[in-house]
């Protein structure tokens, strides 16, 4: 019995170190790629790793507030278009203060960005805690909604900018590490944290595994999903000004590619559709690969639509894998 | 002993239907009260009257001599009373101890920086379990490793670290094995030695003679009869949950 139960611990805890082994291999793949074809490393060198680094960052913006949420058994589909809103708002805010705005224009900018994205956010909780709408259904309208309300205020076209400032934030460097991954390393510190070492963190788990624990603990619950699902917006929404920053423009669809990279990101980093599990360093290793896999590929000179198949490969990996464990633990989610 | 709960003429309209009649009892100090009967006698009803998630339609009780009827369930909880479902409402991806304090969470500093206390959560939980008689193999493995028993034993803690001093508890025993059903009439023993007033529900013969101080058997919404396990039998309980009047 014990030993059954030690053998069942330790095949879980192999499991659970797959995704840094997946990383480790597909990183060995395109050195060894490259080694052959061009003679050059791939992995030691600055700029691959700052591209990859940068293309990680972007996936993790829109999947760190999306792990909070899948952890705690929901999901939430409109980050792709909160992003786009944010950064149209961003991009026109500046616009509409002239080309010569400084600093402190980007910065109200950026808060009438992220003010629109909390927007989406509150309706998303206030669908899901109060009129008990499925998350999967709230959020899809939500996409919806915020989709065409970006198209809407952006007059259906880029707006793009002329901000140095705007330019400094996205595309600057802090000690030599870009703007968008300092912010991305950050803001998955400040979740790590959240996720394990506060009362917030412990009742989102909770909430995945038993509503009714939660409830029965006297936490209010309503709350608890407003506040997940406006920090899954916040995440978005910040993804949206690092948009604004890097290309000088504002683009509704600014974060729609990266939505099914960030969903992915989550479940290839252990959570499961279920509820209840799930880590932001796993979501981190997750959104990793998956910027492996695109600038490799890239970099390999292959047509850039393989990306997409080689990243739904690993999405099904990741749910095999996902499943075998739940077999090898006895069958108890 | 003092009495502890009394639930005097509790009535339950749900629409046209009358799931409670009528029904009275009392629970004192360190006693365990079984309200025995049939499917839909109306058991489970009664006892959401008492934990605050159904309003009487009729009726009241009184806890400690003070009126509880009103209170939300959260009221009733710390008001000192503890209900246990069926699900034992555990979420099962957490180790005992944030389940024994999910909610209250204990936290400490780390440079300034407010942080959970697991160890001393699970210190406590696995001190609890032990008054209880059980030993938690790993107190950081989640609960849903842990057998039928010992998650009773985990909703169980979790009334006594908080010092319930009633337990309502519904059919505990119903999704066990054997050698679990043991494990939990045996906490409810324990729970008995600590002072705590227990309402069971049971559907269960010789759980009900095992456990039971006073069985009180519901038919069709109302008391069908009381009696102390020493003074009955199997067949004549029988009798009384089938509502034949005696
Ligand atoms: N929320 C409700 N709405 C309408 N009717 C209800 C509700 N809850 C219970 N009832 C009805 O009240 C009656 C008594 O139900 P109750 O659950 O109290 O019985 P019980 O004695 O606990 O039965 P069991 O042994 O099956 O658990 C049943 O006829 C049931 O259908
Ligand atoms: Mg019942």
């Amino acid at each position: 019995m014990t030993n059954q139960r030690k053998g069942a611990s330790l095949a879980k805890s192999l499991l659970n170190i797959w995704s840094w082994l997946f990383l480790f291999l597909i990183l060995a793949f395109f050195e060894i790629y490259a080694q052959i074809e061009t003679g050059n490393t791939f992995v030691f060198r600055v700029y691959n790793l700052q591209s990859i680094a940068v293309a990680a960052s972007q996936i993790l913006l829109l999947a760190l507030g999306l792990t909070l949420v899948i952890v705690a058994g929901h999901i939430d589909l409109s980050i792709g278009f909160t992003t786009g809103l944010a950064a149209v708002v961003m991009a026109l805010v500046i616009r509409w203060i002239g080309p010569d705005s400084g600093w402190l224009a980007v910065i109200l900018a950026m808060g009438v960005g992220i003010f629109a994205a909390v927007i989406v956010g509150l309706v998303n909780g206030w669908l899901v805690a109060h009129l008990n709408v499925p998350s999967f259904i709230g959020t899809l309208g939500t996409y919806g909604i915020a989709r065409g309300a970006a198209l809407i205020v952006a007059g259906g076209a880029t707006v793009s900018i002329r901000s140095d400032a705007a330019r400094a934030f996205g595309n600057g460097d802090i000690l030599g590490f870009p703007v968008p991954v300092v912010v991305a390393v950050l803001l998955s510190l400040l979740f790590h944290y959240l996720l394990t070492h506060t009362k917030f963190g412990v009742h989102v788990y909770a909430l995945g595994a038993s509503r009714a624990s939660v409830e029965r603990a006297g936490v209010d619950v309503q709350k608890l999903l407003i506040a997940l699902f406006v920090l899954s917006a916040v995440t978005a929404g910040v993804g949206g000004l690092i948009y604004t920053g890097r290309f000088s423009a504002g683009a509704a669809n600014a974060g729609e590619p990266i939505l099914l990279y960030a969903v992915a990101a989550v479940f290839i980093g252990g959570a499961s559709l279920t509820g209840g599990q799930g880590t932001v360093m796993g979501t981190v290793i997750g959104a990793t690969i998956i910027a492996v896999i695109q600038f490799g590929l890239v970099f390999s000179g292959l047509p850039p639509y393989w990306q997409f198949v080689a990243v739904g490969l690993v999405i099904i990996v990741a749910v095999l894998v996902d499943q075998s464990k739940d077999k090898l633990t006895g069958g108890r989610t | 002993m003092s009495v502890l709960l009394e639930a005097k003429g509790l009535k339950k309209r749900f629409g046209g239907n009358e799931a409670v009649s009528d029904v009275s009892f009392t629970v004192h100090e360190g006693e365990c009260v079984v309200l025995a009967g049939d499917n839909g006698a109306g058991k489970s009803t009664v006892i959401k009257m008492i934990s605050g998630v159904h309003t009487p339609t009729e009726g009241q009780v009184f806890f400690n001599g003070e009126l509880l009827t009103g209170k939300t369930p959260e009221g009733v909880r710390s008001a000192g009373i503890e209900t246990i479902y069926q699900d034992l409402s555990l979420a099962d991806n957490l180790d005992p101890g944030l389940n024994l304090y999910l909610g209250r969470e204990k936290m400490r500093r780390v440079l300034g920086i407010p942080v959970l206390d697991r160890a001393a959560m699970r210190r406590d939980a696995a001190e609890v379990m032990k008054s209880l008689g059980i030993e938690v193999p790993d107190p950081a493995a989640p609960v849903r490793d842990l057998s039928g028993g010992q998650r009773q034993a985990i909703a169980i803690a979790r009334a006594i670290h908080w010092q319930a001093k009633l337990v309502i508890m519904d059919e505990p025993t119903a999704a066990l094995g054997v050698p679990e059903q043991r494990e939990v009439m045996a906490l409810i023993g324990r729970l008995k030695a600590k002072g705590v007033g227990i309402i069971l529900i049971s559907h269960n013969l010789p759980d009900i003679f095992a456990a039971a101080d006073r069985i009180i058997v519901l038919a069709r919404g109302v008391v069908g009869g009381e009696r102390r396990p020493s003074e009955t039998n199997d067949e004549e309980i029988v009798r009384l949950m089938m509502g034949a009047s005696v």
